[in-house]
């Protein structure tokens, strides 16, 4: 196993742990250690988790403190290799080309300006500046899987005019899931994988009021309360910490004001349920959670 | 390469005991895995048992649904910890019961007379051959077999092909051409997408209940077979049956006439759950349900426990593209499901619907391409 210990200033899941809030994110020693384990043994990272739980921070925060540049690839159904690796810029090509048959230098269109980059060309060759983060790929379909898979294990691409693209030391590659669909077993296996759960009660309180700096503790322990209920509840888009923050930013915005505290709450909860049937399902239930939230 | 994986056997010995046994509780663990795994503890420390565990969880990586039996494991094998809930861990004694007709031949792959104790009138296996004879379908199945290729599910294909109206423009093609006309391009080629059918896979109830149907069921099934590219097909009732390959002979009467001896549970009672429960834990059988459409030919009336159906069906919810339930029952327009399994079963269905005649299902199975109809 090809075990890399330098990764600039980082020498273990504590250090990780401690600088990540710097890039405002606020980790556990579990995702601090599958992060830490996953620099050291130049593997990939596959986060797994509910939407909104905070993978796409946590690779935008892994890539702040390791001060490298973050190459973001969002999968859809239908991407294929022009999108994720590279094309040739046709356009410009058949221009070269008249120029040249006016003029008598050879022209050779397969150079690099030619070449458009997608993010994981531009990975392999710049592997010491950059992160890949390939976002939510259980949207793409299982083919691109299986082309991924193969650049997982290499780090290496072919452009069939150019010849063998290989990164010279092992790039930093982030992986995101929302779990729609079950990924395949292979490209788990390569990865180190990390499940993120909804946060501790305590530790979302600290997310909050990191990143909502105008929200008081009291607001903040209230909404903490109020959203664990929530989403315990059978709702189609259950809220997450991003959802958390908002509603505690906005109930803060309408108390300031003038609303009263539990109206602040109930006024903003459009920001909380985006689902016209989360709204209709919880509208009974909001005054009963609101009291317990603010006990 | 680091230290430990040249100490003695006996320091690393725990670690790969831990790694046999969770592959013994069918996790899926591979031995690059498992030398990640030593690699990380190397480098942690390890400084206590905490480390060992999420070193184990980040490269071992257990899925989520299944933390507390993994950490349940891990404190069993290293802690000397045992909970409840790992003797009640399933065990040889209850194998998925499946037969695959590749095989050859009436023999399931697993013993077959593990379910003996236990098993409630209704719901024994009651092992029975069958015979069949002709039905009137014909006109509607040869339709439906015309049908099918322009309207089966489609996906889009990996490979690219020329053709007239493309979504990409294929240079490479372009420059060839140029190259034959002194560097003119003469005309703009276009590539696009190969689309493929995509798989269909049928689940056919062969229990008592639905034992006036299942003929239609598999001469429906015959037809398909014939006229799609991809197409699985299994018998579900006490026991998972393969029979792609005995619907796929030409012939429908010796088509039928091979299913017939294939399935061993004609009319017994239904075990879906558990039915569904053994394709999954097939990675073969697994692997053909991935990204397909799936279609179940059922009433519902489950026999087995609806929690063993309700979690196969989340777990194929996964795997699948689209599955369509479609049940006699459903034929009465005042239809709601109430039977346990469709209970179970229903939140995890695109579609719900009539399955009476041979008729309705070819419809459902054509419009199996078109979002949100059928």
């Amino acid at each position: 196993m090809a075990v890399r210990r330098t990764i600039v200033g980082i020498g273990s899941p504590r250090e990780l742990e401690e600088a990540l809030p710097a890039a405002y994110y606020l980790a556990d020693d579990e995702l601090a250690t599958a992060a830490y384990l996953a620099l050291a043994l130049g593997k990939p990272l596959l986060l797994e988790g509910f939407p909104g739980v905070g993978k796409t921070e946590a690779a935008k925060a892994i890539a702040g403190v390791l001060g490298r540049t973050l190459l973001r690839l969002q999968c859809y159904e239908g991407i294929d290799a022009s999108a994720a690796l590279y094309e040739w810029n046709f356009p410009r090509q058949m221009l070269a080309l008249r120029q040249e048959s006016e003029g008598s230098d050879q022209i050779d269109i397969y150079r690099d300006e030619f070449l458009i980059e997608r993010p994981m060309l531009a990975c392999l060759r710049r592997p010491e500046e950059t992160v890949l983060l390939i976002d939510e790929i259980d949207r793409s379909d299982h083919e691109f899987e299986a082309f991924l898979l193969e650049f997982l294990s290499d780090f290496q691409i072919s452009i069939p005019e150019r010849g063998p693209i290989r990164a010279y030391e092992r790039p930093v590659v982030i992986l995101t899931s929302n779990r729609t669909r079950e990924l395949h077993e292979a490209l788990r296996r390569r990865c180190v994988y990390h499940w993120i759960d909804y946060p501790t009660p305590d530790r979302e309180m600290r997310i909050i009021m990191m990143r909502a700096s105008g929200v008081g503790e009291r607001a903040a322990r209230a909404v903490v309360a109020a959203v664990g209920q929530l989403r315990r509840e059978p709702l189609v888009k259950r809220p997450g910490i991003a959802e958390a923050v908002e509603w505690a930013e906005a109930a803060t915005l309408l108390n300031e004001q003038g609303s009263r505290w539990p109206e602040a709450f109930r006024r903003s909860l459009g920001v909380v349920l985006k689902d016209e049937d989360d709204l209709v399902h919880i509208a009974p239930k909001i005054d009963a959670i609101l009291a317990e939230a603010q006990a | 390469m680091s230290e430990p994986m040249f100490e003695p056997a006996r320091e690393i010995a725990p670690f790969l005991g831990f790694a046999a046994l969770l592959r013994h509780a069918s996790f899926a663990v591979a031995p690059e895995q498992t030398m990640a795994w030593l690699a990380a503890i190397e480098l942690l420390g390890p400084k206590g048992i905490g480390d060992i565990r999420r070193a184990a969880r980040a490269t071992l990586a257990p899925p989520p649904e299944r933390f507390g039996e993994f950490d349940a494991l891990f404190d069993a094998h290293f802690l000397g910890v045992v909970a409840p809930a790992l003797q009640a861990e399933p065990s040889e004694d209850e194998a998925p019961l499946a037969a695959d007709d590749s095989a050859g031949g009436l023999e399931p792959i697993y013993g077959d007379d593990m379910h003996e104790s236990g098993a409630k009138a209704t719901g024994a296996e009651r092992l029975s051959a069958r015979r069949f004879v002709a039905g009137d379908e014909g006109d509607t199945l040869r339709q439906f077999a015309r049908a099918l290729p322009t309207r089966a599910p489609r996906r889009q294909g990996y490979r690219w092909r020329k053709a007239r109206s493309g979504s990409r423009v294929d240079a490479r093609r372009m420059f060839r051409d140029a190259m034959r006309n002194a560097g003119e391009f003469v005309r703009v080629h276009r590539r696009r997408r190969r689309l493929r059918q995509r798989r269909i896979v049928v689940l056919i109830d062969v229990s008592g209940s639905m034992k006036e149907r299942t003929q239609a069921h598999l001469r429906f099934a015959h037809a398909l077979t014939r006229a799609a590219e991809a197409v699985e097909v299994f018998t579900v009732g006490t026991r998972l049956t393969r029979i792609t390959r005995a619907v796929r002979l030409r012939d429908h009467e010796q088509a039928l006439t091979a299913v017939s001896f294939l399935v061993a549970d004609w009319d017994g009672g239904t075990r879906l759950g558990e039915a569904l429960g053994a394709l999954l834990s097939i990675p073969r059988f697994a692997a053909l349900a991935r990204g397909a459409a799936v279609v179940v030919l059922s009433d519902g009336l489950e026999r087995g426990d609806p929690g063993a159906l309700r979690a196969a069906m989340a777990r194929f919810a996964q795997l699948a593209w689209r599955i369509v339930w479609l049940t006699p029952l459903a034929a009465d327009p005042g239809f709601e499901p109430r039977t346990a399994g469709l209970v179970a079963a229903r939140p995890f269905l695109d579609v719900l619907a009539d399955g009476g005649t041979v008729e309705s299902i070819c419809a459902h199975v054509l419009n199996l391409a078109n979002r949100g109809a059928a």
